[in-house]
């Protein structure tokens, strides 16, 4: 090992969760390394950073490594891939294993030619002494090596160090979906399979009494000579009808019918009208005075909002499963499937589950919970699906195909949701009111500060609940309904409350969430959670108050600003943008320029945007001007996950990188329909 | 009353002859994703709203996912995975790949789509005819201007290798 008598490295989180070497990474004799990660391909471009971070310490060429999508019982269980955390929780792990994983291999050559590691250099894996001789990670390649849990004792690389992370990369999925190559799990196509679907009232607040499939299944009765069979199937291979033995196990509320997109009619009972949303304090409750310095000059008071979000993906939810007496196909050799035996094994069932889950570990907890088998029963294999920008019905078409493969043993069933079961079913970003309110001093800065937030929860993910967290669990009889979110810490990131702290330096604040425990759509995960429309309300209020003091927005921000790495990057932002400069084009009134600035969770990477927006017959945003200091000290890539979503810089971020700072430039213009009327 | 009974339906797709036996008012995208194992056309809102499963007919981009077999009869179907030429991928594709000009992926079959229609009547198109031609084309991620970067670039590219031919 290296220096011997070295400090040791904390272990990161994810990697004292899942100590072992041979976890995270294999080193292949074909000049592979397999390097795996609980965090999942979501379209953010993860699975290359993380293959830069590997890279990077074990100093081979990005190429040679091969990532390893996330299965149960194989990959490190590292929870969810939310919260742009990945970086900072895989990447950390796969950064002190590598370099330990490195240094062992090293330690192999020395130990072979006598001599000390540090007199031995390691280039594309190729390990050579200074007298000549050379050997390589390929040829000593061992699985027995990396046996082994981590001790930290290998110091990964100084940050000046990197040739590889902090650079531009091919994205390693690209090829395939150009190609194109099935790389999607819709594309999925499996021996036998069979689709499946799963029918539901129209909206929450509705009960199915029964389903009218005809005719749409009439005709593939007609054709079926098992037609006394009661759920019909689409059959992938022949286009024809098969046909579901038993029925589902989801009784009465769920059937399976032929396809997705046939017409069905559903006879449904409204349930008792959903009440609206009332918290005690509705609307404005009393809040105690804010302890004051100075005398206040004027007060202001703003309010704003957002509606309930659609998640909106540009691809169905949609899973595999299959069911098996036989046990589930044996992983890779290295790798340790947990032990077999349990309650649940008499009844001898497997059940395997290709899904674009954000968490495999997470949905199979929850999918063995839901169906009463252990977890060893399961197992829950990522495989890529449409982008994904938070929860979305990933889980629950996982748990409509999983009790669907349980019907039909030995048959792959596929679930695709419609677009209908997504806009009526899956869970939506929490509509929010925000008021804030401000007493100013006779300049016009702030004295004291208060944010209100009226809003329903938002992480009502699978296992974050005391309630089964899949819909189909939620409807099946005597199923349980998916409980309201609770609110997360702010040190965790908060939920409702994320960025709800103002980040300027006011003399005095005051925020207060009012969770509202009816939940009138289901709500869960979107995008930055609540921070967006918190950020958005604080920012709007900022430029108010600079309006009615008369000052320039950024100087009003500058002024009441304190973090040297915030006023930084306005202060990029505003050079770069040549804000004291700026006119609108011609004479226009209907364009103007504007600055917004938040540092992500308080605690995360920091940005400030200027806004060119022309407002005719629509608002168009012509410009943005985006400078991000993403560079948390020890993880200078982790800006380099790049941000999702459609008003985002990560066009930029992920295409060039950054170090401290990069300021950048972006033409936002319409490139077809970015309003799109589901989401805003 | 719409024809639902099972018959074999002729498309050429992707220069190829296929005999499927489906309903007539099967939309075609199903035929080319499970009849014909022709994936790169994705099932996106299954509206014709997204653009996701566009495939050219007799040249022109149209949504697969709400044009039932019936009108494809006998009619030039070019999906994704016939744009390439001699086992390399279409001029837009590459570019694509070449400008990291895509986040998730799923929507960029439709895309090349637009843009492969759009090179084969207009090699040297504006920035704003490749906006107007990829005006069908959802992107949820935010690739856009990447994407509109590569298509011209394809555009240039293209220009450069008749030039050079």
């Amino acid at each position: 090992m290296a220096g011997s008598g070295e400090a040791r490295t904390a272990l990161p989180p994810s990697l004292a969760a899942n100590p072992r070497l041979g976890d995270w990474l294999r080193v292949l004799p074909g000049g592979v390394v397999e390097v795996r990660s609980g965090k999942v391909e979501l379209g953010q471009g993860v699975l290359t950073a993380l293959a830069q971070v590997a890279a990077e310490e074990l100093d081979v060429d990005v190429a040679r490594v091969r990532m390893f999508a996330a299965v149960t019982g194989i990959s490190p269980d590292e929870g969810t891939t939310a919260g742009s955390l990945s970086i900072q929780h895989s990447g950390a792990a796969l950064r002190v294993a590598c370099a330990e994983a490195r240094a062992i291999y090293l330690g192999v050559a020395a130990g072979r030619w006598d001599m000390p590691v540090g007199a031995l250099t390691v280039q594309d894996g190729t390990i050579a002494a200074q007298d000549g001789r050379t050997t390589s990670y390929w040829e000593l390649a061992d699985d027995r090596l990396l046996d082994r849990p981590a001790t930290g004792l290998a110091e990964p690389k100084a940050v000046p160090d990197y040739r590889i992370v902090g650079t531009s990369v091919p994205r390693v999925d690209l090829p395939d979906k150009l190609a194109p190559r099935p790389r999607f799990v819709h594309d999925m196509a499996l021996d036998g399979m069979l689709y499946g679907r799963v029918i539901r009232p129209p909206s929450r607040g509705a009960t199915l009494l029964d389903v009218r499939a005809e005719p749409a299944m009439g005709a593939a009765r007609r054709r079926d000579r098992r037609a006394r069979r009661e759920f019909p199937w689409r059959d992938h291979r022949t286009g024809g009808g098969g046909a579901a033995r038993r029925r589902p196990a989801a009784r009465g509320r769920e059937v399976a019918g032929r396809a997705r997109n046939c017409p069905m009619r559903t006879i449904c009972r409204p349930s008792s009208p959903p009440r609206p949303p009332r918290p005690a304090s509705w609307p404005n409750p009393p809040l105690p005075p804010v302890r004051r310095r100075r005398r206040p000059r004027a007060s202001h008071e703003a309010t704003y909002h957002r509606p309930y979000l659609a998640h909106a993906a540009m691809g169905p939810s949609t899973a595999t499963a299959l069911a098996s007496t036989a046990p589930v196909s044996t992983a890779p050799a290295s790798t340790a499937l947990a032990s077999t035996a349990s309650a649940g094994d008499e009844a001898g069932v497997r059940l395997e589950v290709w899904t674009h889950s954000q968490g495999v570990y997470p949905l199979r907890r929850e999918l063995a919970r839901a169906l009463k088998l252990t977890e060893d029963q399961v197992r829950v294999r990522h495989v890529e699906g449409a982008g994904c920008y938070g929860h979305n019905a990933a889980d629950d078409a996982a748990m409509d195909a999983a009790l669907l493969a349980l019907a039909v043993p030995g048959r792959p069933v596929q679930v695709v949701w419609s677009r209908a079961d997504e806009l009526g079913w899956e869970p939506y970003g929490p509509a929010a009111v925000v008021r804030v309110a401000a007493d100013v001093d006779a300049r016009g800065d702030v004295l004291s500060w208060q944010h209100e937030i009226w809003g329903n929860g938002h992480v009502t993910r699978p296992g974050f609940g005391r309630s089964i967290g899949l819909l189909a669990a939620s409807h099946r009889d005597g199923g349980e309904p998916i409980e309201p979110a609770a609110e997360p810490p702010l040190e965790r990131g908060g939920g409702a409350g994320r960025n709800a702290v103002p980040g300027y330096a006011f003399p005095a604040y005051r925020v207060m969430n009012h969770r509202l425990s009816v939940m009138p759509l289901r709500t869960s995960s979107l995008r930055s959670l609540g921070g967006f429309v918190n950020v958005f309300a604080i920012e709007s209020f900022m430029d108010e108050l600079a309006a009615a003091a008369g000052r320039d927005p950024v100087e009003y921000r500058l002024a009441q600003l304190a973090d040297p790495r915030g006023r930084a990057v306005i202060e990029a932002v505003v050079r770069q943008s040549g804000w004291a400069d700026w006119s609108p084009a011609g004479s226009s009134r209907s364009v103007g320029h504007g600055i917004g600035y938040a540092r992500y969770k308080n605690s995360s990477a920091y940005c400030a945007v200027v806004a060119e927006v022309e407002a005719v017959t629509e608002v168009r945003v012509r410009r943005l001007t985006i400078a991000v200091d993403g560079r948390p000290g020890d993880q200078p890539r982790r800006c380099r996950e790049p941000g999702r979503g459609r008003r985002d810089p990560g066009d930029q971020l992920d295409a060039e990188g950054t170090r401290a700072f990069r300021p950048l430039y972006r033409d936002q213009r319409h490139l077809g329909q970015l309003s799109d009327p589901a989401v805003l | 009353m719409p024809d639902t009974d099972p018959m074999r339906v002729t498309v050429l797709v992707n220069g190829r002859r296929e005999e499927v036996r489906t309903e007539r008012d099967t939309a075609l995208l199903y035929v080319l994703r499970n009849h014909l194992g022709l994936t790169g056309t994705r099932f996106g809102c299954g509206l014709g709203l997204c653009g996701a499963c566009l495939v050219l007919i007799d040249d022109r981009p149209a949504y697969s996912c709400d044009t039932p077999m019936w009108a494809v009869e006998d009619r030039d179907v070019t999906t994704v995975e016939g744009l390439g030429v001699s086992g390399r991928p279409h001029p837009a594709a590459q570019a694509i790949i070449d400008g990291q000009a895509a986040q998730c992926g799923y929507c960029i079959s439709g895309v090349v789509i637009s843009a492969a229609g759009l090179l084969a009547v207009n090699d040297a198109p504006s920035e704003d005819e490749v906006r107007a031609a990829l005006d069908r084309n959802l992107c949820r991620c935010g690739a856009q201007n990447r994407i509109v970067r590569a298509v011209l670039a394809a555009a240039s590219s293209l220009r450069a290798s008749r030039d050079s031919g």
